[in-house]
């Protein structure tokens, strides 16, 4: 098993590289989403049970069918296909992307884990992961790559928590999803709002509301 | 035998080329040129004379001299089918990627002498590119020489059994994949650029040669053929196992050609990218020779 999961882990760096050099991250996001929720049948201290298979199968519904459904629903509503002015370019957002992915890998060479983890590629892909969720929230400017952004952090969040705990519990997973799922949707519908109001989904411009 | 190592590329090198348009043709549904065409080509070239502008001077006729002069030394250090190349020395691995660039510098800066704006758009869109591909072959030669212990190309590609190949299986396969960008861009090819085509607004590295005829066209074009091989040697040598048996240089041979008629598919199916897409192309090869470094060094 570990050299799937070892598969797996590199694909999700590579996606979430890819991620951070595409104007159409949507279906992107998507796949990082689905391979992750492989992650939980790989890693099974107990063998493959019911709760793994049904916490696997949510999370790849969710991820990849429901989230992109409705991101792309706002998206045709809001009328804005890509991100076309980021405040950081395409190519240098993955030049940066791959000096976080050193940092991770330093870091995750630092951080000593309890309890032996499955691959010594968990921990840098995971912080990597979600520090990049974290760059595209801040060096994007529409709302909804930001959103994409968010997605990001929290795939990020997930295989830290599948892989170096074995299985967070299922009532806090489920949890977590439910959280994430309804913060997607909460955002959708947020950014139809903000499109209605404004006619367009530039969060930049926000910054004129401060006093 | 070890003269025969030597010799195999600078004859064959030119075959690839023709295997390639070969290739193509057949998937045009044409008879095509012959295979040998390349050779013809030559020759021909080699018999015509030359016509150099007045405002040129002598880096100009320097350039494709000297541009096939450092092919010729990258192609000494080469190893070819487990053999070591004649020249093969400790940190070959270095020259290697230098003369390349030297090979490069020397196409660009007679392009620049030219005086022609347009073979400056070309000789610009050329370092543009190459800034980017040169990250992607330097940091996934790193990982080689990481992974192996070796800092000879051939200690590299002789390293790498099946053994080593299941130890690091990710990080070869990124650095394989990388190189066959690297592979792709450095020889023109699609999807970076057209060999073929002669539209000003879209071709990088034929127009900077536009200027140069005769015999010094052949050289050029001897030249290209044989990087086409060297870094075609770059793409096989990882992939297959090399302990220095007779038979592994006709497999060598074989993997080439086999990578001369994929290449030639990847032409005939694939789009040209457009001039803006080709740097995300290039950084991509580049993110996945870092990713193959950071991996290896773990």
């Amino acid at each position: 098993m570990p050299v799937l999961v070892n598969g797996i882990l590199i694909a999700l760096i590579l996606v979430g590289l890819l991620i951070l050099g595409a104007s159409r991250m949507i279906r992107l996001v998507a796949l990082q989403g689905a391979l992750l929720s492989l992650m939980p049948l790989l890693i099974t201290p107990h063998g493959l049970t019911w709760r793994v298979a049904a916490l696997s199968l949510g999370s790849m519904i969710l991820k990849g069918i429901v989230f992109p459904r409705l991101l792309f629903r706002a998206v045709k509503h809001a009328q804005v296909r890509r991100e076309l002015q980021p405040y950081v370019g395409y190519s240098s957002s993955m030049v940066i992307g791959m000096a976080t992915l050193a940092a991770s890998f330093w870091l995750g060479g630092q951080l000593p884990l309890p309890g032996e983890a499955v691959s010594d590629l968990v921990l840098p892909a995971a912080l990597f992961t979600i520090l990049s969720g974290l760059f595209l929230v801040v060096a994007r400017r529409k709302a909804l790559t930001q959103v994409l952004g968010f997605l990001v952090l929290e795939n990020g969040i997930f295989t830290f928590g599948v892989a170096v705990v074995g299985g967070i519990p299922f009532l806090i997973e489920l949890g977590v999803l439910m959280d994430v799922f309804v913060a997607v949707f909460v955002m959708g519908i947020a950014l139809q709002q903000i499109n209605q109001a404004f006619e367009h989904i530039d969060a930049d411009q926000m910054n004129s509301l401060k006093g | 035998m070890v003269v025969f190592h030597a010799v195999l590329p600078f004859v064959l090198a030119p075959l690839l080329a023709g295997l390639i348009n070969k290739t193509k043709a057949v998937f045009a549904g044409r008879r095509g040129a012959p295979l040998l065409q390349p050779y013809y080509d030559l020759g021909k070239l080699l018999g015509k004379g030359a016509v150099y502008s007045a405002t040129t001077t002598w880096i100009f006729r320097a350039g494709p001299l000297i541009g096939l002069a450092a092919t010729v030394a990258a192609c000494l250090v080469a190893p070819l089918g487990g053999r070591p190349g004649p020249l093969s020395f400790e940190g070959d691995v270095i020259l290697f990627a230098y003369v390349l660039g030297l090979s490069r510098f020397f196409t660009v800066i007679a392009a620049l002498d030219t005086g022609s704006s347009f073979e400056g758009m070309g000789a610009s869109r050329e370092v543009h590119f190459s800034t980017l591909v040169e990250p992607a072959l330097w940091l996934g030669l790193a990982a080689l020489v990481r992974i192996t212990g070796q800092f000879s190309l051939h200690g590299v590609f002789s390293t790498l059994s099946p053994d080593v190949w299941t130890a690091h299986a990710p990080a070869l396969a990124l650095v394989a994949t990388a190189f066959g960008i690297v592979f792709l861009a450095e020889n023109a090819r699609i999807p970076v650029d057209d060999p073929n085509t002669h539209l000003e607004l879209t071709m990088i590295h034929e127009v900077m040669v536009l200027d140069h005829g005769g015999p010094d066209l052949a050289l050029i074009e001897y030249a290209s053929a044989l990087r086409l091989w060297i870094l075609g040697s770059l793409v096989v040598g990882p992939l297959l196992p090399q302990s220095g048996e007779g038979w592994e240089a006709v497999s060598f041979v074989a993997a080439l050609a086999a990578l001369a008629v994929a290449t030639g598919v990847v032409e005939s199916t694939l789009p040209r990218l457009r001039l803006l897409g080709v740097p995300k192309l290039l950084v991509g090869a580049g993110v996945m020779s870092s990713l193959a470094l950071v991996l290896a060094l773990v």
